[in-house]
């Protein structure tokens, strides 16, 4: 039906050397480099498609079939922001909206001293050897393509800098939103955190879309856990039914830290979440929890991966999904224990409510072990809500659309109290309650 | 209050029921006993509205009304309660939050308002303390990882919360200690009214020593072959079933 001639890939190659020709001086930095070998790797594989193994249940097709202004432009005023607002939600609260970080609707409660928060571009200016010491080491274009395209046109997005020792007392809030009110959108958040020795940070990512036309979101986040820090991560998906999201979290931590996440994806028309922890030390810890809740044609995909690679380590991953209508579900989630990796405990579970005969969830747990001192399990389930259940709460002069809502309300709840900022939390519990009042 | 006649039900097409009549009214106890397999948990199912049974026959009117027609909460809401003999765990949902939610469906059935915050938990506090109900168990997931007594504690509790016209017990005193049976069984004395009906359903004459039946009916194959007052419990006592299962085939025979 377009006009449009050329396909996605090609019109983002060819941006970017446009781009790369006005940049003068520019072009030769290290940094531009990292970016031109990135592209030329997004040239050479293009968008997955589903004879590629990691992308057999989530096919981009319909993704890269349209046009997105990838420009930054948008029309969000302090008013948007204001009907945007997470209530009682205080601390460091940052927005990047159309993938520019806008500093006049951002504010930064942490002293300088706690926390250094800055745009990744000017993160890269002022602090060249700190970013490019991470930048790039977990995420790598070698291994996917959208984390290719990412790289290639990394400008904007959040870096984080907890110095060592520090505890940040507030919360940090990333706010990225869409507005595709206008026209459809296209974004490459770039992220990067990194947490000092014995420091402690909570940061949440929040993803939200207004307007009706599409957008498209490829995020990608990497964070640095050192010795004995403790990280949490939150990451919130509230998004429109034209939204397209890809994000791959990529997360090292190392001798006695702690890792904790929970990935809440409450809607979105197309989403798919890779996080991926190294477990790169001993006695350090990661819990993965998720949760995910499509309803009419959404789909949510998320692909999970505990890598230990040192004796002594532990994860523990708890993803639970309902799905309603026609939506469709993904979990693969793998366990991955390298052969010097002894002592190792690691524990999996995806639990899936499939409340429509429609509905599909696709689950493939994966154990790949190579030590042989170690402790491993995984489970998945999928069914109906519990049936018993339901007749002992009916019994009781519950209704039985009531007694389902209460069931699915605490299904969820299980992942949902895992995240400790509490203005999040409950605005995630409005969201669902709100959710599962629809039916 | 109660009226069950010639009830047939089935599971998975093998007739359980075959023919039950039983009349209660108000303020009475009815016991009924019989040995494994003679039906009595599927009478207590059915009139609950467990939907695994079909009901292939008979009728049952409770207040006047047909009790068969309505879904389980209707029934509630009428007046029935049933306390389970396994009483289900419900990881995520609080006794309170639950109770509050079931207090208030019911009183929206009747055409009251609900309780404020305020009023049901006073509500609730009075209650805990007819039964004995710790307060901390409220606040919990509702029976996840209660003990044996625990669970049925909570289930009267939850009948002194929801002050039913006809509460039906079903095997109350199975896995009981001897402590915990005496306290279950206080709680349910307590909650005796004129007005309040209870059928208790069990294998075994201990209860009734507790919980004192002004009726005792026993099921035998799906259909109550003896009737008498409570002294036919301390007859079953003492003699097992045996004789009355020798009845019923010489009655069949002939």
């Amino acid at each position: 039906m377009s006009t449009e001639t050329i396909d996605l890939k090609t019109r983002l190659v060819t941006d970017f050397y446009a781009r790369e020709a006005v940049m003068n001086g520019e072009a030769q930095s290290e940094f531009h480099q990292t970016k031109r070998k990135a592209l030329g790797i997004f040239e050479d594989r293009g968008f997955p498609t589903p004879r590629n193994e990691e992308w057999k249940y989530s096919n981009v097709r319909d993704l890269i079939s349209h046009q997105y202004q990838f420009t930054g432009e948008h029309a969000v005023t302090e008013e948007v922001i204001d009907s945007l607002r997470i209530a009682n939600l205080t601390g460091n609260i940052l927005y990047i909206v159309n993938g520019r970080y806008e500093a006049s609707l951002s504010t930064i409660v942490s002293p300088a001293d706690q926390l250094q928060i800055k745009p990744l571009h000017e993160a890269i200016k002022e602090r060249p050897e700190l970013v490019s010491t991470y930048f790039g080491q977990l995420a790598k274009s070698e291994s996917d393509s959208f984390t290719a395209l990412n790289t290639a046109f990394a400008h904007d997005g959040v870096f984080i800098h907890v110095p060592a020792g520090k505890v940040v007392d507030h919360p940090i809030v990333i706010r990225f939103i869409s507005d595709a009110r206008a026209e459809n959108v296209g974004s490459n958040p770039r992220n990067l955190f990194v947490v000092e020795q014995n420091a402690q940070v909570k940061i949440a990512e929040s993803y939200r879309t207004i307007g009706e036309e599409r957008s498209f979101t490829n995020t990608v986040t990497e964070i640095f856990v050192a010795e004995s820090a403790n990280v949490e991560y939150y990451k919130v998906q509230n998004e429109a039914e034209k939204a397209y999201h890809v994000g791959t979290t990529h997360v090292r931590i190392v001798d006695n830290s702690h890792f904790y996440s929970a990935t809440v994806s409450l809607n979105g028309g197309f989403i798919r979440n890779n996080l991926t922890i190294e477990l790169d030390g001993q006695h350090c810890e990661a819990f993965m929890y998720g949760l995910y809740f499509p309803d009419g044609k959404q789909h949510i995909d998320n692909h999970t991966l505990a890598d230990h690679r040192q004796p002594n380590s532990y994860s523990n991953e708890l993803y639970k999904g309902i799905l309603r209508d026609r939506s469709t579900g993904v979990f693969n989630g793998k366990i991955f224990v390298r052969q010097d990796a002894q002592k190792t405990n690691a524990y999996q579970s995806c639990k899936n409510v499939v409340l429509s005969p429609d509905a599909t969830m696709n689950t493939k747990p994966q154990l790949e072990i190579y030590a042989d001192d170690v402790k491993c399990s995984h489970g998945t389930t999928t069914g109906q809500l519990d049936e018993e259940a339901l007749f002992y709460m009916r019994s009781r002069g519950i209704s039985k659309n009531e007694a389902m809502t209460l069931l699915m309300y605490a299904f969820c709840e299980d992942v949902v109290s895992q995240i400790k900022i509490d203005a999040i939390r409950e605005h995630l519990e409005g969201v669902i309650t709100e959710k599962l009042a629809k039916k | 209050m109660l009226k069950i006649n010639d009830l047939r039900a089935s599971i998975e097409g093998k007739e359980i029921l075959k023919g039950i009549n039983l009349e209660v009214k108000p303020g009475e106890v009815h016991a009924i006993m019989g040995p494994n397999g003679s039906g009595k948990s599927t009478l207590a199912s059915v009139l609950a509205g467990r939907e695994e049974y079909e009901v292939t026959g008979g009728a049952v009117e409770f207040s006047g009304k047909d009790l068969l027609e309505m879904a389980p909460e209707e029934r509630a809401a009428e007046g029935i309660f049933l306390a389970f003999q396994y009483p289900v765990e419900i990881p995520g949902v609080t006794t309170i939050n639950f109770l509050k939610t079931a207090v208030n469906e019911i009183r929206k059935y009747q055409g009251l308002d609900p309780l404020d915050a305020a009023q049901f938990l006073k509500m609730v506090r009075e209650k805990a303390k007819l039964v004995n109900m710790n307060d901390s168990l409220l606040k919990r997931a509702l029976n996840e990882g209660f003990s044996g007594g625990e669970k049925k504690r909570n289930e009267i509790f939850q009948m002194a919360v929801l002050e039913p016209k006809l509460a039906i017990l079903d095997e109350t005193d199975s896995g009981l200690d001897i402590d915990a049976l005496r306290i279950v069984s206080e709680g349910v004395n307590k909650l005796r009214t004129p007005e309040r009906a209870t059928i208790v359903v069990t294998h075994y004459q201990r209860l009734l020593d507790y919980i004192v039946p002004d009726y005792v009916h026993v099921l035998y194959k799906g259909r109550i072959v003896k009737s008498g007052p409570k002294e036919l419990a301390l007859e079953l006592e003492e003699k097992g079933y045996d004789w009355i299962k020798a009845e019923v085939e010489a009655e069949t025979a002939q």
